[in-house]
């Protein structure tokens, strides 16, 4: 099994409400994030195309911030959701360099944060929150493995990109383009 | 110390990225909304819930308050049974836990007071003094100038509690922005066509559409939330949408056509549509012959309407102009021209959105699938209260003559009567607002001003100090939706729904809800009999149980599809139906507009033009921000701190403007903005044009997060066009410059 999100730039308008929802579920201090959208623009007025992105932790099956991370905080979990044991954590930082995605960031309490893929909704056979809240439904998640899962139907008929391919991270979250 | 986003912004690759999100660390170091050391997620099975609908935006859609076991407010949830967001509420009314928190809220009464150097400063008061100091100077005006002279401006719940109470006063004065300001010409226009309103929500079927056609409506960035869903599953199907607008609006990138058009001549275009819809005979026959009035006039009016004289008008090239005609015609009746929501734009708006409702009457739209259903609401039974006084005077003799065709009364209409003359007839001398924030809502705000300075009482009713409550006599603080019953919603939809809000908390502070505060004010203005009830959950039990449920039971569900009463969601085919019209048809062809005096079929007449160094000011919403009243809302200030001003690439060069420069703005009558906005290079906007989001530029020290935040449109507003029939102010004829230095304040006399 394998936790993956993918998310359709043709729907997505930008609104946010992913990132909001993701910091009241999960109790995110104000001026912090887990998730947050990108906007890129492409052309010139009036041959111009938009692509909005709600983007988050790639949950990468290679995740550099795993294997750079000196106490062992950062980890896998079932079905590769990359966790951190915030007591475990010396907020040493060096995943935050590490990662490609800038998906991290420094809590105000000392630890390192970031998306869980809301694990413990997960456990409840429930989506992340921003998948449940998203207004325009552009959030597909799901196993991967799992030929019939909401992930895997959205990417078998759409093409679609990961970000920072390069990087080798094997990142486990798909645009739909 | 860069933020986490900011450095996004660098390392991102290509061109003009942005990223919106959340950035910096907590400035005021204000947390109170996770205060707790529990930083992880709440366990919603160790919650309570309690059904609400939302208050941030109109749309009202229904939801679920979790409160944890410390009786904390953790995050709101829509409610799945609900049409109006199907279980998925949009940013603002996840959000909307940040207008609970605000530590900025009103807190207490306050009654303005004067020392003795004739300074005001605001006194805090009890309840019963407020509301006993309130209750004199209303009956004070009532007594030298008759209670007529008493106006209600609302938005929200509370209107619906204050505008009985000036009814039982004898005021018919209640007047909401919503019309003169944003829905009314669609609303006049679709009355005169239709033989009724568009109302809230649309009954828009995009559900079921083959073509949505959008005229400067920027769907997903106004997040009318059901519709923007609806519009989604829309892009999903593969739905052509057509997208008129200046500016690269989100939908319009979604779009299959993009009509970048000249600002101000949309009604061209629609003209040009109507002349090939109708010369090509790809109308919907049968519809148009059985249903509409006036087809060979409109054949004859729209004659030299072609696309190559709407070319040189809107720059949009002809075969554009025909193909996207096609397009809709091939998809009729399922095709949506949306008549939009907030149309004020150059004073002709009406016609403009009359141009609109022609095009959905020939392709037969209107009462079919994928087009417009047949919205039905239910009827809840009113308690029985003495009969309303009659008054003598209206707004509308301050205007003989004018504005038959407003439905509603006109927020600006009451504004400017305030202001004395010797011609008027009428006057104002009072003002109750409640949930709306007057001086950045109408336009003109040094008119808005003026007005409130010639009154002898304001009473402003609101859950946040904002630029109105510094204006205010007498402030009472209402508690938030999230802390208060009100009346049942029941707004109409495909089926007759109803939702309940119910408190799921306290009232923080000395706040008190709207109903409780209005009772309270009529029993001490003797007007008590209006509210036959002590606790307002009586009135909602009574209703409930009529129509066949209960407190109880809305308690436990929130949320009740109803069965409808009254027809099909549609037109049955060859139904025959009698429109609310003088000919009883649709009418393509107004006699009621012929009947003012007015053009019965639009004609397109030229709006003034920036002059050079000047550009055309645009606004519209953001999907995090409900008009002004969300700027300080903690979590959507993260999501949005202010506005930018969008310009044009070429633009910038010439004026030499760099990204996130700071700017100030000159408007044509020489009004410079408060405070300076962020220049944001796109290539999303044209060169005549400049953009920005409604809403900011906060003037009001006591936002402390939204304090001197970007600009404010509606200063800069200062040319109104008012529309002719109905009174609507067209705000879409200003034109700004910009200063890149901070202009000198003029030395206070």
């Amino acid at each position: 099994m394998r936790y993956a999100m993918a998310i359709d730039t043709k729907k997505c308008v930008g609104c946010s409400d992913c990132v909001v929802a993701c910091q009241t579920e999960n109790n995110v201090p104000h001026g912090y994030c887990r998730d947050w959208i990108v906007e890129n623009v492409n052309g010139s007025y009036p041959n111009v195309e938009i692509e909005l992105r709600s983007e988050r932790c790639n949950h990468c099956e290679n995740a550099p911030c795993v294997r750079c991370c000196p106490t062992g905080a950062s980890h896998i979990v079932e079905g590769g959701i990359v966790m951190v044991t915030h007591n475990e954590c010396i907020g040493c930082g060096a995943c935050i360099q590490s990662c490609p995605y800038d998906a991290r960031y420094s809590h105000p309490e000392g630890y390192v944060d970031k998306c869980t893929f809301c694990q413990h909704r997960l456990q409840k056979g429930q989506n992340p929150a921003c998948v449940d809240v998203c207004p325009t439904k552009c959030l597909y998640f799901g196993d991967i493995e799992d030929p019939y899962s909401d992930v895997s139907l959205a990417l078998k008929n759409r093409t679609w990109k990961v970000l920072a391919p390069e990087a080798g991270t094997k990142p486990q979250l798909y645009f739909l383009t | 110390m860069k933020t986490r986003r900011e450095f996004i912004k660098i390392s991102a690759a290509g061109a003009g990225v942005t990223a919106i999100g959340l950035s910096g660390v907590n400035i005021l170091g204000l947390n109170t909304a996770q205060a707790s050391n529990d930083q992880t997620a709440a366990s919603d099975a160790e919650m309570s819930v309690y059904p609400t609908y939302c208050e941030v935006c109109f749309w009202k859609c229904a939801g679920w308050t979790y409160v944890d076991k410390k009786g904390e407010i953790r995050k709101i949830i829509g409610n799945k049974e609900d049409p109006h967001c199907n279980g998925r509420l949009c940013p603002r009314g996840t959000g909307g836990i940040g207008m609970y928190y605000d530590e900025d809220r009103l807190k207490t009464p306050l009654i303005r007071e004067y020392d003795k150097d004739g300074n005001a400063y605001f006194r805090k008061a009890s309840w019963d003094e407020a509301l006993e100091y309130s209750a004199k100077k209303l009956q004070k005006v009532a007594e030298e100038h008759g209670p007529e002279c008493v106006a209600l401006f609302n938005h929200g719940s509370a209107g619906s509690y204050l505008g009985t109470l000036l009814k039982a006063f004898g005021s018919p004065n209640i007047a909401a922005p919503s019309f003169a300001q944003c829905r009314g010409p669609r609303e006049t226009a679709w009355i005169a066509t239709f033989g009724e309103a568009v109302g809230s929500p649309e009954p828009t079927d995009i559900r079921d559409t083959d073509c949505l056609v959008l005229i400067g409506s920027h769907l997903g960035e106004n997040m009318h939330n059901g519709q923007v869903q609806e519009m989604a599953d829309a892009i999903d199907r593969g739905t052509t949408i057509i997208t008129v607008d200046p500016r690269l609006s989100t939908v319009a990138s979604k779009s299959k056509y993009w009509l970048p058009i000249k600002p101000a001549t949309d009604l061209a275009l629609l003209m040009a549509w109507i002349h090939v819809v109708v010369y090509e005979e790809i109308y919907n026959k049968d519809y148009v012959e059985q249903y509409t009035y006036g087809l060979d006039l409109l054949k004859e009016h729209v004659k030299n309407m072609t696309p190559e004289w709407a070319y040189g008008i809107t720059t949009i090239e002809p075969e554009i102009i025909r193909k996207t005609a096609r397009e809709m015609a091939n998809a009729a009746p399922a095709v949506i021209v949306h008549p939009g929501r907030h149309v004020t734009w150059y004073g002709d708006d009406t016609q403009r959105i009359r141009a609109v409702a022609i095009l959905n009457a020939l392709f037969g739209s209107w009462g079919n699938r994928g087009g417009f259903y047949m919205k039905e609401s239910v009827h809840l039974p009113k308690p029985k209260t003495p009969p309303y006084p009659k008054p003598t005077k209206t707004w509308r003799d301050a205007y003989p003559g004018q504005f038959k065709l407003a439905s509603l009364a006109l927020s600006s209409g009451i504004c400017d009567a305030t202001i004395p003359t010797e011609d008027r007839a009428c006057s104002f001398k009072a003002w109750v607002v409640a949930g709306t924030n007057l001086p950045l809502t109408l336009p003109n705000m040094s008119n808005t001003v003026k007005a409130m300075e010639n009154l002898d009482f304001l009473l402003v009713i609101d859950t946040m100090p904002m630029e109105i409550t510094g204006y205010a006599d007498v402030v009472l603080p209402e508690c938030t939706y999230l802390e208060r019953y009100d009346l049942i919603r029941d707004s109409p939809h495909r089926e007759p729904y109803i939702a309940l809000r119910m408190p799921a908390v306290e009232p923080k502070y000395d706040s008190k809800p709207a109903w409780w505060i209005t009772k309270q004010l009529a029993e001490k203005m003797g007007l008590g009999d209006y509210f036959p009830y002590d606790d307002i959950t009586e009135l909602l039990d009574w209703q409930l149980k009529k129509i066949g449920s209960s407190l109880e039971e809305m308690k436990r569900i929130g949320v009740k599809k109803l069965d409808r009463e009254h027809g099909g969601l549609y037109f049955q085919k060859g139904e025959d139906i009698e429109f609310n019209t003088p000919t009883g048809k649709i009418e393509l062809y107004s006699n009621e507009i012929a009947a003012e005096g007015f053009d019965p079929i639009p004609v397109y007449t030229a709006h003034p033009e920036p002059d050079p160094g000047f550009y055309r000011l645009i606004y519209g919403r953001a999907p995090m921000h409900t008009f002004s009243r969300t700027a300080n809302n903690h979590n959507l200030w993260d999501l949005q701190k202010e506005n930018a001003v969008w310009v044009n690439p070429k633009v910038a060069e010439l004026w030499d403007l760099k990204k996130d420069q700071l700017v100030w703005l000159k408007n044509q009558d020489g009004v410079v903005s408060s405070f300076p906005i962020k220049v944001r290079i796109t290539e999303r906007i044209r060169w005549d044009s400049v953009y920005m989001v409604h809403g900011f530029g906060h003037s009001d020290k006591k936002l402390r997060r939204a304090y001197g935040n970007g600009a404010n449109d509606t200063e800069l507003i200062t040319r109104v066009m008012v529309d002719p029939i109905m009174g609507g102010t067209g705000m879409r004829g200003n034109f700004v410059t910009f200063l890149t230095e901070q202009p000198q304040k003029e030395a206070k006399s």
